[in-house]
C-alpha cells in the first residue's frame, strides 16, 4: 500500500479502507515513524478475532526492552483478521510496515471515526513536529 | 557506628565543598521543619552491650531448639543443611544489590536462573519468576494474574481448606479492588467437588486450592482443574514444596499457576519471615507474571550469560497500568532454596518427604491410641493432621504440653469456630520417634509432665477414597 | 583463574546416581507400603527431575558464583536511591540467635515475650524517628508498605463516609506509586514538577478538590533535594481533607534532623534495608513498615502488638482494620537487624548517619561537578543527580558507557537514566559508611574515564566475566530456564 493513500491516527496507526465481500473493511497497521521511535521491538500482543472495538480503544501493544506502547484502534468495528505471523517476525514491521506488516482487519460498524483521521500530509506534519 | 570521617576529614571535606559547617549543608530544610531536640531513643550500645541485650531478649523466647516443635500451618521446622548458611552467608551474596549491572552480578543472575529452573522441575510448570515476598503474597499475585489473563475482574473461588491467613490477605486486596472472594467451606477437611462446581461460574477468574491443604489433607487437584477449566477459569494450586518429593506435581495435574511458601526449602522459621514466595505458571501467562525474571542471553563476545528480562511487565515501566506493584524479590531466600534443592537432589527430597509422611502417620496413630483423641478428618494427609479433643479442652491441653517441653500444635478455633476443639499437628523429618512418643504420652496424660517413652504399636491404616465415600 | 566447570549450570554438573545430603530412614511404620499411607493416584512415579550433585560440587559451584558478584563487602556501591551502606556483621550474628531465628510464628505468646518486646520497642523507635505515632511492621517491602498505607487511607475515608477516588503524585515518583494507587482502587493523577525538581504547585492546586484522597511525595526527592514546599503542599492537601503520604526511601538524609510527621506527612513507609542497613541480599528481602497519624491507627493491618499488665500480645480483633496484608508477622528478620542498627547508633549516632551521608554526598558532588554538571544546584542531601549530556554531546559517550567503564576500575556503577527528568542521569549516593579516600579514588577514576577514548568506553566493560549482554535477544526469545539437550531429555526428565 502507498503511504500517501492511507489515513492516519495521531497515535501512529495507519488505516486503509476497502470493500471486501460487500462490507467496509479497515486494514490497520503501525507507521514506519512509530516503529523507528520504538527501536528494537521484542514483543507484540494482537487482539482476538471477533473482538468488538470502539474507535480509540486499546487493542494490543508493542514492547521494546524497556518500553510498552499501547496500540489504539483508529476505527470502530469487529476484528475479522489478525496478522498472526507478525509477533514471530517483528522485523516485518521495519521492512514493510505498510504492507506485510499489517496488524489487523476490522469490519467497520460505524464510519464516523474515519473523518477524524489525518491524511498523509497532516500526519507527516505531526511527525516532523514530534521528531 | 560505622563512620570513617574524622573531625579533620570533615573539615577538609567542608573546605572542598565551600561550606562552613555540616549544619550549613542542611540549610535547605527550613529551621521550622527541623527537629530541635535529640530523638527520644535509648542511648547507643557497643557491640558487647548489644550482644548482651539481644541475648537477653532472645532468652525470653522459646524456640525449636529448647522445645520440641510440632507446629506448622505454613511455617515448618525442616532440617537446614549446613552448606546453606555457609554459602548464602557469603557477603558477596547477601550484601549485593539487585542485578541491574549484569556484568558484575552474574553470580546472582545465574543462581536466579537456576532457581527458576529448579522451581519448574519441582512444580512441573513452564516458567517461574525470581520469587515474591512469601506464600501469602504469591497467592494474592496468582489471583491477580488470573484476573488479568481471563479479564474476569470480579470473582475468585477458594476453599475453606486454604490457609486462613492467605485468604485473609486476599480479602484485604479484594476489598480494595471491589472483587468478590467466594469461599467454599470444607467441613470434611477437603473440597467437596459438587460444592466447588456450584460456586464456579463464567465470571470466575480462578479457583484457588491448597494441596496438601491447611489441614494437611490432599485435594483432588485433577478434578478441581477440570471444574475450573470447564468454566474458563484458571486453577491456582498452593503447594507444600516438600510434599513434591512424593506427590504428583501440580503442573502434571492441570494447575495453571502454582504458588508455594518456600520457607521449607532451607530457610529458618524466624517468627514468620522473611520467607520465599514461589510462583510458577504456564508459558502463555509469562507476560502477566509479576516480579523479576532472569533470562539467558549472550554477551558482546558471544558468551552465555544472564540478565533480568521481560522488564516491561514491571511497575517501573507500566506504572498505573501494572497488574502488580511488586519490585523486589527475595533473592537471598531464592538462593537458599536453590542450594537446598541442589544439595538434596531428587533422592534427598524423596527421603525427606517420605520421612515426614511416615512420622506424621505414626504420630497420628500414637495420639489417637487414646480414645480422647480422634482425627478430625477422614482424608489422606501428608505431614500435618487435625486432632479433635473429645473433651474440647485444647487450650489447657496445649498449655500442659508446653510445660512438658512441647510446642504440640496450632489451635484452630481462632480461624474455624467449628474446630475450636481441634488442633493441627505437624511432623517433619527432624522429629524423632522418642519425641513423637513423648507428644502422644503427654497429650494422653492430659496434664503434667510425662516421662513415658514407650513406642506405640501401629494401628489402623489409610482410609481409601472409596471407603470414605461410603461413610 | 576459572576453569570451564566454574560457570556451568548446576544441571550440567549433574550426573545420575550422585547425591548430596542423605536423610535417615523414618524408622517408624517402615514396613507400610506408601500406597497404604497415601492414595496411589496422588503419588508420583519418581521424584522431581532435580539435578544430582554431591555436596562438595554444590559448595564449589555457589562459591564460584558468589565471586562473580560485586557486593558492599567487596566494593564501593554509589548506587543512587539504594543506600548501599555497610551491613554490619554483628546484626547478622544477633539475628541468628536461636531465640530469634528458630521461633515459630504460632508459638504461644508467653513463649515469645522477648520477640514481641523487641518488635514493640522497634515500633516506638520508628514512630519517634518519623514523628508519626502508629506503626505497622507487617508490610514486606517498600512497595507493599505504600499499598498498605493507601488501603488504610481508603478504609479511613470509607469510615468517614467520603468518596475520594484519586491519588496524586509528582511525575518524578517511583513507578511503585502509581502501581500501588491503582491496586488500592484509586485513580492515579500525575502532577508536574518544575525544572528544579520541585512540585509544580499551580498544577497541584488545579487538581486539588474533595475527590483527592492522598498526595504521595518523596522528600528528600530522588534528585537528592529537600522540597521546602512540603509543608505548604501539606497545608493545601489537608485543607481539602486529603492525606499526605511520604515515600521514605530517602530517610537516610534526615535521620534525627527532621521528621516527616513534623513537616506534614500523615503516613510514610521506611525501607529498613536501605536506611537501617538490612542487607540487600541480591534483590531482597526488604521490609516496608509504615507509620501513620493517630487518626489512622485503627485502620492499620492486623495483627497489632499490644502491651498490657500481662506482657506483650498480638491483637487480631480490630474492627476498623483493613485486615491482613502479610502472613504471620512480616519480615521479622529484617526488622531485627533494623532494631540492632538503631540500638547501635542511639539518637546522636543516627543524626551522625544523616550528617555524614550528606557530607559525603556534597563532597563528591563538589569533586565531580566540573566534569559532570549537576543541573539541580551546588548542594544536595544524601545523593545527587549529575548529567552526562555534556559528555554525550562532546565525545559521544553516554551515561551507560561511563557506568560500564567504572566496573572495569572496580567500582559499582551509579544508577543511570533515573530519574527520567534529567538527561543522561547519573545518580550517585555514597552513604556515610565510605571514607574520603574512597570518594577521592572514585572521583579520580571518573576524571580518568572522561579522558579515555570513546571507542574504549563504548565497548566497556573489558575486564568483567561478561560484557554488555544482549538484552534485546533476552526479551525477544525468552529463555527462562535450563532445558536438557534433546538427546538427553529422556533420562533427565
Amino acid at each position: 500500500m502507498k503511504p500517501e493513500e492511507l489515513l492516519y491516527a495521531p497515535t501512529h496507526e495507519w488505516v486503509a479502507v476497502a470493500k471486501e465481500n460487500g462490507v467496509q473493511v479497515a486494514t490497520i497497521g503501525i507507521t514506519d515513524f512509530a516503529v523507528k521511535q520504538l527501536t528494537d521491538l521484542v514483543y507484540m500482543e494482537l487482539p482476538e478475532v471477533g473482538r468488538k472495538l470502539a474507535a480509540g480503544q486499546e487493542f494490543g501493544e508493542v514492547e521494546s526492552v524497556k518500553a510498552v506502547s499501547p496500540l489504539y484502534s483508529p476505527v470502530a468495528g469487529e476484528v475479522i483478521a489478525v496478522n498472526s505471523e507478525l509477533p514471530n517476525r517483528l522485523e516485518t514491521l521495519n521492512d514493510d510496515p505498510f504492507g506485510q506488516g499489517w496488524v489487523m482487519k476490522v469490519k467497520l460498524s460505524d464510519e464516523t471515526a474515519l473523518s477524524k483521521l489525518l491524511d498523509y500530509a497532516a500526519y507527516q506534519k505531526q511527525c516532523s513536529e514530534q521528531g | 557506628m560505622y563512620f570513617y570521617n574524622t573531625p579533620e576529614d570533615q573539615q577538609a571535606m567542608l573546605a572542598a565543598i565551600g561550606a562552613a559547617s555540616i549544619t550549613e549543608l542542611f540549610r535547605s530544610i527550613p529551621e521550622s521543619m527541623q527537629l530541635s531536640r535529640p530523638l527520644n531513643l535509648p542511648p547507643a550500645l557497643t557491640e558487647i552491650e548489644l550482644t548482651q541485650h539481644l541475648s537477653a531478649l532472645a532468652a525470653k523466647n522459646d524456640h525449636a531448639g529448647n522445645k520440641v516443635c510440632f507446629l506448622g500451618g505454613g511455617s515448618y521446622d525442616h532440617f537446614i543443611p549446613a552448606v546453606i548458611d555457609a554459602l548464602a552467608g557469603r557477603g558477596e551474596f547477601y550484601t549485593s544489590y539487585t542485578p541491574y549491572q549484569p556484568e558484575v552480578s552474574q553470580g546472582n543472575l545465574q543462581a536466579t536462573f537456576e532457581y527458576q529452573t529448579l522451581i519448574c522441575q519441582l512444580t512441573g510448570m513452564d516458567v517461574s519468576n525470581a520469587s515474591l515476598y512469601d506464600g501469602g503474597s504469591a497467592t494474592v499475585e496468582a489471583a491477580l494474574l488470573a484476573i488479568s489473563v481471563t479479564r474476569r475482574p470480579k470473582k475468585v473461588v477458594t476453599l475453606g481448606s486454604v490457609h486462613p491467613e492467605y485468604r485473609q490477605i486476599l480479602a484485604t486486596y479484594f476489598t480494595a479492588m471491589e472483587a468478590e472472594l467466594v469461599t467454599v467451606a470444607c467441613p470434611a477437611g477437603a473440597a467437596n467437588l459438587e460444592d466447588v462446581a456450584a460456586a464456579i461460574d463464567d465470571q470466575t477468574a480462578a479457583v484457588l486450592v491448597q494441596h496438601p491443604n491447611f489441614f494437611g489433607c490432599l485435594e483432588e487437584v485433577e478434578k478441581l482443574a477440570k471444574l475450573a477449566h470447564d468454566k474458563g477459569a484458571l486453577l491456582i494450586v498452593a503447594c507444600d514444596p516438600i510434599s513434591l518429593g512424593l506427590l504428583k506435581r501440580p503442573g502434571d495435574l492441570g494447575a495453571d499457576v502454582v504458588v508455594a511458601e518456600g520457607q521449607s526449602l532451607g530457610s529458618p522459621m524466624a517468627y514468620g519471615g522473611p520467607y520465599l514466595g514461589i510462583m510458577a505458571c504456564r508459558e502463555q501467562f509469562v507476560r502477566r507474571m509479576p516480579g523479576r525474571i532472569a533470562g539467558q542471553t549472550v554477551d558482546r563476545r558471544g558468551k552465555r550469560c544472564w540478565v533480568l528480562t521481560l522488564q516491561t511487565r514491571e511497575q517501573h515501566i507500566r506504572r498505573e497500568k501494572a497488574t502488580s506493584n511488586i519490585c523486589t524479590n527475595q533473592g537471598l531466600f531464592a538462593l537458599r532454596a536453590a542450594i537446598y534443592l541442589s544439595v538434596l537432589g531428587p533422592q534427598g527430597l524423596r527421603e525427606t518427604a517420605e520421612n515426614c509422611l511416615r512420622k506424621a502417620h505414626y504420630a497420628a496413630e500414637a495420639i489417637t491410641a487414646d480414645e480422647r483423641f480422634r482425627l478430625a478428618f477422614a482424608q489422606p494427609y501428608f505431614k500435618e493432621f487435625v486432632v479433635r479433643d473429645s473433651k474440647g479442652d485444647v487450650k489447657e491441653l496445649l498449655h500442659d504440653a508446653y510445660d512438658a517441653g512441647l510446642l504440640a500444635g496450632v489451635p484452630l478455633g481462632q480461624w474455624y469456630p467449628e474446630l475450636s476443639d481441634c488442633f493441627l499437628v505437624t511432623v517433619t523429618e527432624k522429629r524423632t520417634q522418642p519425641e513423637i512418643d513423648h507428644l502422644a504420652n503427654t497429650l494422653s496424660a492430659g496434664s503434667g509432665v510425662s516421662s513415658l517413652h514407650k513406642p506405640h504399636t501401629a494401628r489402623g491404616a489409610f482410609i481409601s477414597r472409596s471407603e470414605m465415600s461410603a461413610q | 583463574m576459572r576453569n570451564h566447570r566454574a560457570t556451568q549450570l548446576l544441571f550440567e554438573l549433574s550426573k545420575s546416581g550422585r547425591r548430596g545430603v542423605k536423610i535417615p530412614p523414618a524408622g517408624v511404620l517402615a514396613e507400610r507400603p506408601l500406597e497404604s499411607l497415601l492414595p496411589g493416584d496422588a503419588l508420583a512415579e519418581s521424584p522431581p527431575p532435580l539435578p544430582e550433585v554431591p555436596e562438595p560440587e554444590v559448595v564449589r559451584h555457589f562459591t564460584n558464583l558468589s565471586t562473580l558478584n560485586m557486593s558492599v563487602d567487596t566494593h564501593f556501591y554509589p548506587l543512587g536511591s539504594c543506600t548501599m551502606k555497610y551491613n554490619s556483621k554483628r546484626n547478622e550474628r544477633l539475628a541468628s540467635l536461636p531465640g530469634l531465628l528458630d521461633v515459630h510464628p504460632y508459638q504461644p505468646e508467653e513463649s515469645l515475650q522477648g520477640m514481641l518486646q523487641l518488635l514493640y520497642d522497634l515500633e516506638q523507635f520508628f514512630a519517634e524517628i518519623a514523628g508519626l505515632p502508629a506503626v505497622s511492621l507487617q508490610p514486606a517491602a517498600g512497595a507493599h508498605g505504600e499499598l498498605t498505607a493507601l488501603m488504610v487511607a481508603a478504609a479511613y475515608y470509607r469510615e468517614q463516609g467520603q468518596q475520594r477516588t484519586k491519588v496524586l503524585a509528582p511525575d518524578s515518583a517511583h513507578g511503585t506509586n502509581p502501581a500501588s494507587a491503582q491496586m488500592a482502587g484509586f485513580e492515579f493523577v500525575t502532577i508536574k514538577t518544575r525544572p528544579d525538581g520541585t512540585v509544580d504547585l499551580e498544577h497541584l492546586q488545579s487538581h486539588l478538590d474533595d475527590s483527592v484522597a492522598v498526595f504521595m511525595i518523596t522528600n528528600p526527592s530522588t534528585l537528592g533535594l529537600f522540597d521546602k514546599q512540603v509543608q505548604e503542599i501539606a497545608d493545601l492537601v489537608h485543607a481539602q481533607g486529603g492525606l499526605i503520604y511520604l515515600d521514605g526511601a530517602n530517610m537516610n538524609a534526615i535521620l534525627g534532623i527532621a521528621r516527616p510527621g513534623d513537616f506534614g506527612a500523615d503516613m510514610m513507609h521506611y525501607n529498613p534495608h536501605k536506611t537501617f542497613s538490612g542487607p540487600h541480599g541480591g534483590g531482597g528481602p526488604g521490609a516496608g513498615p509504615i507509620c501513620v497519624a493517630e487518626k489512622l491507627r485503627a485502620y492499620l493491618p492486623t495483627p497489632a502488638i499490644v502491651k498490657d499488665e500481662r506482657g506483650y500480645r498480638l491483637e487480631e480483633d480490630r474492627p476498623l482494620s483493613i485486615g491482613r496484608v502479610r502472613s504471620f508477622f512480616g519480615n521479622v528478620g529484617v526488622l531485627v537487624r533494623a532494631y540492632c542498627y538503631i540500638r547501635t547508633h542511639g539518637p546522636e549516632g543516627l543524626k551522625q548517619v544523616a550528617e555524614n551521608a550528606v557530607l559525603n554526598a556534597n563532597y563528591l558532588l563538589a569533586k565531580v561537578k566540573h566534569i559532570l554538571p549537576v543541573p539541580h544546584g551546588e548542594r544536595c542531601m544524601h545523593e545527587f543527580v549529575a548529567s552526562g549530556s555534556e559528555l554525550k554531546k562532546t565525545k559521544g559517550v553516554s551515561a551507560m558507557d561511563l557506568a560500564k567503564r567504572l566496573l572495569d576500575y572496580g567500582f559499582h556503577a551509579p544508577t543511570v537514566y533515573f530519574p527520567l527528568t534529567v538527561p543522561e542521569a547519573i545518580m550517585i549516593e555514597p552513604t556515610e559508611t565510605e571514607s574520603k579516600e574512597t570518594l577521592d579514588a572514585f572521583a579520580s577514576t571518573l576524571f580518568r574515564i572522561t579522558d579515555e577514548s570513546a571507542d574504549l568506553l563504548h565497548e566497556a566493560p573489558h575486564t568483567t566475566v561478561v560484557s554488555r549482554p544482549d538484552e534485546v535477544a533476552a526479551a525477544k526469545y525468552p529463555t527462562l530456564k535450563w532445558t536438557p539437550a534433546p538427546e538427553l531429555r529422556n533420562d533427565a526428565t
